[in-house]
């Protein structure tokens, strides 16, 4: 049986179509959840995509967490069993609902950035990165107002000693991100948080690569041999 | 002069023909007036003059273009592929497998000068919903823009802000921006230009239009509540009848909430998907005036409202504010009755407040033949009843006044052919790299770099490339392509020659991407149109515009004019952005303007004769502006597009690039770098006239070896002039021509290109 991934859908989501392409490409089946419901329909993994969920009122990602569906989510992902992606806005919204640690703020630029942005996968050691390997570098997309990832340092030196840093900036610093990070993971590593969008790199046509499918084949592997949660 | 009651109400105006009104005030002219009170057979409640004197204003009623706007029918080609014309929110074309796209571009300039950030944002809020009316998802925007001098102060305040503003509502609305321009020049300085152009696809069976048939019906106000921004006369009504000094201080611009506009987008996409409305129309310009009149026009000419149940945000608006109100994302529905609950509930869903606020009535014979009857009543008391055909449909229509000025001959006459010319190849290089990195020219990523290109997945060409192309369905390869183009130093210099130029420069970027071009869009930005002068250059520029497109077969279908940009008595340079969709069968063919591949073969298509008046090099060099523009040969842009075309299609093309701005040497230059990889070419003619002429229907061509011959064919084929005149290779751009050679390294260009913009706002 194929694994169903569900891609959430609040106010203001606006790459859910692009991370439902994503999944099915991959070889799952997306399902669309809705915020509104207190119901995650059995899927075996979720995504939270981009977007400005709820017009990013209060702050991006804030107002999100207290959706309907997030108090299913939030117990599932937390005990390590619920493997959960969280793509920009989805990041901040795994930030806000204390999934993730650190925040994101506004880039140093004060200017929102769109460009083609190669990433270093610091660790395959997540339910998301499995299909990478570690150092690899690839080719996605950055598009973001808010991303500069900030932790404070006993937090930093936290998430590189555990090894939870999943992917950092190469090139030019795009935003401030402290150490360069521009996605995370948590203890069990089933829950990943970035800024760049790998739902974007999924086809050569609208895509500066197709390096961001491996996200979406990791989970799959994942779930296909049923490892227990912490990967 | 006795004082005007609080409640102005039919009664009351019945009673009291001769209490003095503020038309003047709001921009109506005294046989505007009196011709209201003609209709009427009584002077005007405040709201009923309210209601004309913002429908019959020019932004609304468009009464000192239409005579000449009319071409655009008259002289239109036949096209099997026109679903809906001109007079619709925006038109509607066939793009083949049952599907449509609807597009349309309007201006936002005043409000953009301003207020930078609001003005911009709300301008592409309102296109937005223009496209939306027509019943298609919006999938993608772009923008042509155009400010005074980049390095002039106030350039430094409006540019960021205007493409702050774009970037905060296109991105919180999650549509591609994939394409525009964006110009410099002296007379932008108080007036900038902001164009937006949205694109919306839809199945043909799924066209709305703006209508209101069957009595009974519901009349049904969703979106956002209605607060007092965007008035502008209105406040002067207010005063004048309440002489309270609070409500005189009104912001003028709008104010954008693109997270409503985006549930207001999918809740009206759910709510046509489930075919829950008859009839449907935006509130933009006008607000509930425009709705209602053009609503109930469109359909029994009957309509009864109670203004009173406008969900207001501030509880003092009087009616005649609520009627001018051009609060943002708010729309107009028409309902049967039966399907009002499950209206209602798909509101709710979206957390969108709907409000039923009147309903659709029958009219008599009589009534018809008047226009029809619009009554709206404030708390029981009747402040409206009018034919609302009379303000939709019926405004004043102007033929103004127009000749061509004197001045033209002297302008023309000053020949940009007899300005200094480079003398050796070290002053061609110079001048080549100041071209390259002019800021018109230069690279435009600090602007687009703040735009989402990505978002839905379908974008297959974007910036910086020569249009924007996306793919239209997730289970076909077919797609659009878009571009936008004008040049405000050739209308100048010609009008009539300077739109067909604009036009055929988007219609070659469509063509360069390999999609076939089939329709029409314009956005006409001019100076004030009681200067006669002005108004030669709109009549010579609409009349080169409805030439060109009946040439092409092209249908215009739709469009926006803006009128008054100028600053004090001087006009902009008069500017009208054509906007040219095109469509490729397989997207998977498409063209981008890089050359990548080491060793393919770079042809030259088109004939370069020495043209130079208002030419990038003349503008960037000299600072010059006079002679003629290029001339304009539509047959070779037709020629032109098909073997562009052809050559996509056939796979035989790996690249393909037009030359415009700054002609030969700009484009190579921009291939070379978008590939990473350098180019050698030489040029048989005179090399200034080689790199820096702008001559239409001309492009550049990239091909794999072995593909030279298949490329000679196709082009003699349809008759273009080719020539093979390089290879791509190297690390530098290698010009060489009889008397020498011009060789920039790549870094250098990359430098001239990237740095023209950073420069003057700050890194990116």
């Amino acid at each position: 049986m194929t694994a169903r991934v569900g891609v959430v859908t609040f106010p203001g989501s606006l790459d859910d179509k692009d991370a439902a392409r994503a999944v099915a490409l991959a070889g799952a089946e997306p399902v669309s959840l809705w915020h509104g419901d207190a119901d995650l329909r059995g899927v075996d993994a979720v995504v939270l995509p981009g977007g400005f969920s709820y017009g990013d009122y209060l702050r991006c990602g804030a107002i999100a967490s207290f959706a309907p569906l997030m108090s299913e989510l939030v117990p599932a992902a937390r005990s390590g069993a619920l493997p959960v992606l969280g793509i920009c806005n989805g990041f901040q919204i795994l930030c806000e609902s204390h999934l993730l640690p650190g925040a994101l703020t506004r880039n140093s630029s004060l200017r929102f950035v769109n460009r083609e942005q190669r990433l270093r996968v610091e660790t395959t050691a997540t339910a998301w990165t499995r299909d990478y390997t570690e150092g690899q570098e690839i080719l996605v997309v950055l598009k973001s107002g808010e991303g500069s990832y900030v932790a404070d340092e006993a937090t930093l030196d936290a998430l590189e000693a555990q090894n939870r840093v999943v992917v950092r900036y190469l090139d030019s610093d795009p935003n401030g991100s402290r150490r360069g990070i521009a996605g995370i993971t948590n203890e069990h590593g089933n829950v990943v948080g970035l800024m760049p969008h790998p739902e974007h790199a999924v086809e050569a046509l609208t895509g500066p690569s197709t390096e961001g499918l491996g996200f979406f084949t990791s989970i799959l592997a994942r779930l296909g041999d049923k490892t227990p949660a912490g990967v | 002069m006795s004082e005007v009651p609080r409640l102005d109400t039919v009664a009351v105006a019945q009673n009291s023909p001769d209490t003095p009104q503020p038309y003047a005030e709001l921009g109506m002219a005294k046989d505007e007036y009196e011709r209201v009170r003609e209709i009427l057979g009584r002077r005007p409640t405040s709201a009923e003059l309210a209601i004309y004197s913002v429908m019959w204003s020019e932004h609304c009623s468009y009464k000192s273009s239409k005579v000449h706007l009319r071409q655009f029918g008259e002289k239109a080609p036949h096209s099997d592929a026109l679903l809906v014309g001109m007079g619709e929110n925006a038109g509607v074309v066939d793009v083949g497998d049952g599907r449509a796209v609807t597009f349309k571009i309007e201006s936002h300039n005043h409000p953009s000068y301003v207020e930078p950030h609001q003005g911009a944002a709300t301008g592409v809020g309102g296109i937005v919903r223009d496209i939306l009316t027509m019943g298609a998802r919006p999938v993608a925007v772009m923008d042509a823009l155009r400010f005074g001098p980049a390095d002039a102060d106030d350039t430094k305040r409006v540019l960021p802000g205007v493409v702050s503003g774009i970037s905060f509502y296109g991105n919180c609305l999650g549509l591609p921006n994939i394409g525009g321009e964006i110009g410099f020049g002296t007379g932008y300085l108080g007036n900038p230009l902001v164009n937006a152009l949205c694109v919306g696809v839809m199945k043909h069976e799924d066209i709305k239009l703006a209508q209101a048939p069957g009595p009974g019906n519901k009349v049904v106000l969703f979106g956002s509540t209605t607060g007092p921004d965007g008035i502008g006369g209105a406040s002067v009504l207010a005063s004048a009848t309440f002489d309270d000094e609070s409500h005189a201080k009104r912001p003028s611009v709008q104010v954008g909430d693109p997270f409503m506009e985006k549930l207001l987008i999918e809740c009206s996409l759910e709510l046509f998907a489930k075919d829950l409305v008859v009839g449907i129309q935006d509130l933009g310009a006008a607000g509930v005036s425009c709705a209602t009149t053009e609503l109930a026009a469109g359909g029994t000419g009957g309509m009864d409202i109670r203004l009173d149940r406008v969900p207001l945000r501030d509880p003092r608006l009087t009616p005649e504010e609520i009627l001018m109100s051009e609060s943002q994302e708010r729309m107009m529905a028409i309902v049967e009755p039966a399907k009002m609950d499950e209206f209602l509930a798909i509101c709710e869903k979206w957390q969108i407040l709907a409000t039923e606020i009147g309903e659709v009535t029958d009219v008599t014979p009589e009534e018809a033949e008047r226009g029809g009857r619009l009554v709206m009543t404030w708390h029981g008391e009747t402040v409206v009843d009018m034919p609302p055909r009379t303000a939709s449909d019926e405004g004043p229509v102007y033929e103004r006044p127009y000749a061509r000025p004197e001045s033209q001959d002297a302008l023309q006459a000053d020949d940009a052919a007899d300005l200094p010319r480079p003398a050796t190849d070290a002053e061609l290089r110079g001048q080549l790299l100041r071209v390259l990195g002019a800021p018109g020219v230069g690279d435009p990523t600090w602007v687009t770099q703040q735009y989402d290109s990505y978002v839905r997945g379908d974008t297959v060409v974007s910036n910086p490339h020569d249009a924007g192309m996306i793919r239209i369905a997730d289970d076909s390869h077919r797609g659009v392509a878009l571009s936008t183009d004008g040049n405000g130093r050739y209308t100048r210099l010609d009008p009539y020659a300077g739109t067909q130029l604009a036009y055929a420069e988007a219609y070659r970027n469509v063509a360069a991407t390999g999609a076939r071009p089939l329709a029409v869009t314009n956005c006409l930005n001019f100076g004030s149109p009681e200067d006669p002068g002005v108004m030669w250059q709109f009549a010579e520029s609409t009349r080169g515009l409805a030439d060109a497109c009946k040439a092409l077969g092209t249908p215009v279908t739709g469009g926006n004019v803006s009128f008054y940009n100028q600053t004090g008595d001087v006009a902009i340079n008069p500017t009208p952005v054509i906007g040219v969709l095109g469509v490729i069968d397989d997207v998977r063919t498409r063209l981008k303007t890089a050359f990548s591949e080491e060793g393919a073969r770079v042809f030259l298509l088109g004939e370069t004769r020495p043209e130079f008046g208002g030419s990038a090099w003349a503008d960037t060099v000299h600072g010059h502006l006079g002679g003629l523009p290029p001339r304009v040969d539509l047959t070779a842009e037709a020629a032109l597009g098909e073997v562009l075309a052809e050559a996509a299609e056939s796979g035989l093309a790996a690249a393909a690039h037009d030359l415009s701005d700054g002609g030969l040497g700009v484009a190579l230059a921009e291939s070379a770098l978008r590939g990473g990889t350098g180019v050698r070419v030489t040029v048989s003619a005179d090399v200034f006239t080689a790199l820096f002429s702008e001559s239409g229907a001309r492009a550049i061509v990239a091909v794999a070896p072995g593909g030279e011959e298949g490329l000679v064919a196709l082009a003699a084929r349809h008759g273009v002039p080719v020539e093979q005149i390089g290879t791509v290779g190297g690390d530098a751009l290698v010009v060489s021509h009889g008397g020498g050679a011009v060789e920039v390294p790549l870094a250098e260009l990359r430098e001239a290109y990237e740095s023209a913009l950073p420069t003057l706002l700050g890194d990116l």
